[in-house]
């Protein structure tokens, strides 16, 4: 554990969806960051994981994209790279696991890139990242939370497959319940942590997204919760972006705030909820903010 | 055991000069005669309620060499690679990474049976890594849109994602893009239609 050392130095891969419809995912790593001592250093020139599309569709392509990231991580001397959503900490995971594991696909990758591996590098999930920094989190939070009850939702690939994550516990994790324990909320049990909110198929198969997501946002509303904690762009987008749609199916109108875990550490700091992003939610994160005392953002509704 | 009106048989396999099992045991080293059926992977899928072939029917359907049936389903297409059935395998076979390996058998051999929304996103998602090296969320959308025919899904909701400042409105292209072309070329991607 690297709890109580002096300032940390990571790599930072943000992927696409950082840059555009997860914005407040990265506006809120920005936010915490210095309080946490931690140095987010971006990876020059990064290319985009490949994601579904590219696993999906051909297999050589989904570990020479981020096998790229990979290299020019080294070419940084960096040891460890971490990307906070899911989906490209597991195509960069992955990569990592191949090239150490996989003779055939790595020497084919080194050709295609025309470069080779230099040292291996540790690729970290938001869960990791935070998980060993739960003692600063927990003597920054300065703003009580209030026993604020909030459940969180792993989805698939924080801690699946476990041989590419081995972290945490791949049925019944516990590290984002000990990060939001340590900025003083109060996990909930429920029983959809693990469940898939339909990833990749927001815009191919909606009917699916919405069919998963009405099963984990009403788990999440029967626990007691008050908000729902995610740490991953696409979780964010199926059930926040979504939930309109999915609310209405389920002829429930009850909303549940979804926020990136990072959003909730940096309230617990006193940060304002507008440099965390929370004026970029789709449900309207105000009620949730005003229980904690947490000022206030301008909310728009969904059109 | 399948929803399908068409019995099992097991000599129902096309010919083909190799098995289905051994080309994927050539692609992902997993040997299909690992899977002893019992289940768990359908169990835990959350597609499965959706899928007319489970994802214990997809490998026993591997194991008999029913190339025709199996690859033809959309079944294989619906799968989010969530990995559970890869974690729950109780005999250490990883039929999540099998479902890829069939789908990129399909694209090669038969591009015409993936469905046509999730070709047009994988190929409007491959398009923008190749021309910016990145996913440009916006040109994602309206190249999907028009590939898959749903123009007007969604539309509502550009203004929302305006407002919030979740669209960006120009590409921004990575510096080497040289590199990205040059791993297109050479892992010889054959693109979904």
């Amino acid at each position: 554990m690297r709890n109580g050392e002096a300032a940390m130095k990571v790599g930072y891969f943000p992927g696409c969806s950082l840059h555009a419809t997860a914005r407040e995912y990265e506006e809120s790593l920005k936010a915490i960051a210095p309080a946490l001592d931690l140095q987010l250093e971006e990876i020059r020139d990064w290319a985009c994981c490949g994601a579904t599309s590219a696993h999906s569709t051909n297999h050589l392509l989904s570990v020479a994209l981020p096998a790229r990231t990979l290299v020019l991580a080294a070419r940084q001397n960096l040891d460890r790279v971490f990307a906070p959503c899911a989906a490209c900490y597991n195509r960069l995971a992955s990569a990592q696991h191949a090239i150490e594991h996989d003779k055939k696909v790595a020497s084919q990758v080194e050709s295609i890139l025309g470069a080779s591996f230099g040292h291996p590098i540790g690729v970290l999930s938001i869960a990791q990242l935070l998980s060993e920094m739960t003692d600063r989190i927990r003597s920054k939070a300065i703003v009580p939370l209030k026993e604020l009850k909030v459940a969180c939702y792993y989805g698939c690939l924080l801690v699946r497959p476990p041989e590419i994550c081995r972290f945490d516990d791949p049925e019944a994790p516990t590290s984002l319940e000990s990060i939001v324990t340590a900025a003083g909320a109060v996990p909930v049990k429920w029983d959809k942590a693990l469940e898939c909110c339909g990833g990749g198929f927001s815009l191919s198969r909606t009917a699916s997204v919405v069919r998963l997501g009405r099963s984990i946002l009403r788990s999440a509303k029967d626990s007691g919760a008050q908000a729902l904690i995610v740490a991953c762009p696409m979780c964010h987008s199926n059930l926040d972006f979504r939930q309109r749609a999915i609310n209405r199916s389920a002829g429930d109108d009850r909303p549940m705030p979804v926020l990136f875990i990072s959003q909730l550490v940096g309230l617990s700091m006193g940060l304002d909820p507008v440099r965390l992003g929370l004026n970029r939610h789709f449900v309207n994160p105000q009620p949730f903010l005003s229980t904690i005392s947490a000022g206030r953002v301008e909310h728009r509704e969904q059109a | 055991m399948s929803t399908s009106s068409q019995p099992l048989a097991l000599s129902a396999g096309t010919p083909h000069n190799r098995s289905l099992s051994a080309q994927i045991l050539d692609v992902t080293g997993l040997d299909p005669a690992r899977c002893y059926q019992c289940g768990k992977c359908s169990a835990g899928c959350p597609m499965a309620s959706e899928m007319d072939l489970k994802t214990h029917e997809i490998i026993r359907l591997l194991q008999l060499d029913m190339r025709e049936r199996l690859l033809a389903s959309e079944s294989i297409w619906m799968c989010l690679t969530c990995e559970t059935c890869t974690t729950r395998c109780p005999n250490v076979f990883d039929p999540a990474a099998v479902i890829d390996a069939l789908r990129e058998i399909v694209l090669r051999e038969n591009p015409g049976l993936v469905p046509r929304r999730i070709s047009a996103f994988h190929s409007a998602f491959l398009d923008q890594i190749r021309a910016n090296g990145r996913v440009f969320e916006f040109g994602l959308v309206a190249s999907y849109k028009l590939r898959s025919g749903a123009l007007f899904a969604d539309v509502d909701s550009v203004p929302g994602m305006l407002a919030r400042g979740k669209l960006a409105l120009a590409p921004r292209r990575i510096e080497a893009i040289q590199d990205i072309r040059r791993i297109f070329e050479q892992c010889a991607m054959e693109r979904p239609r």
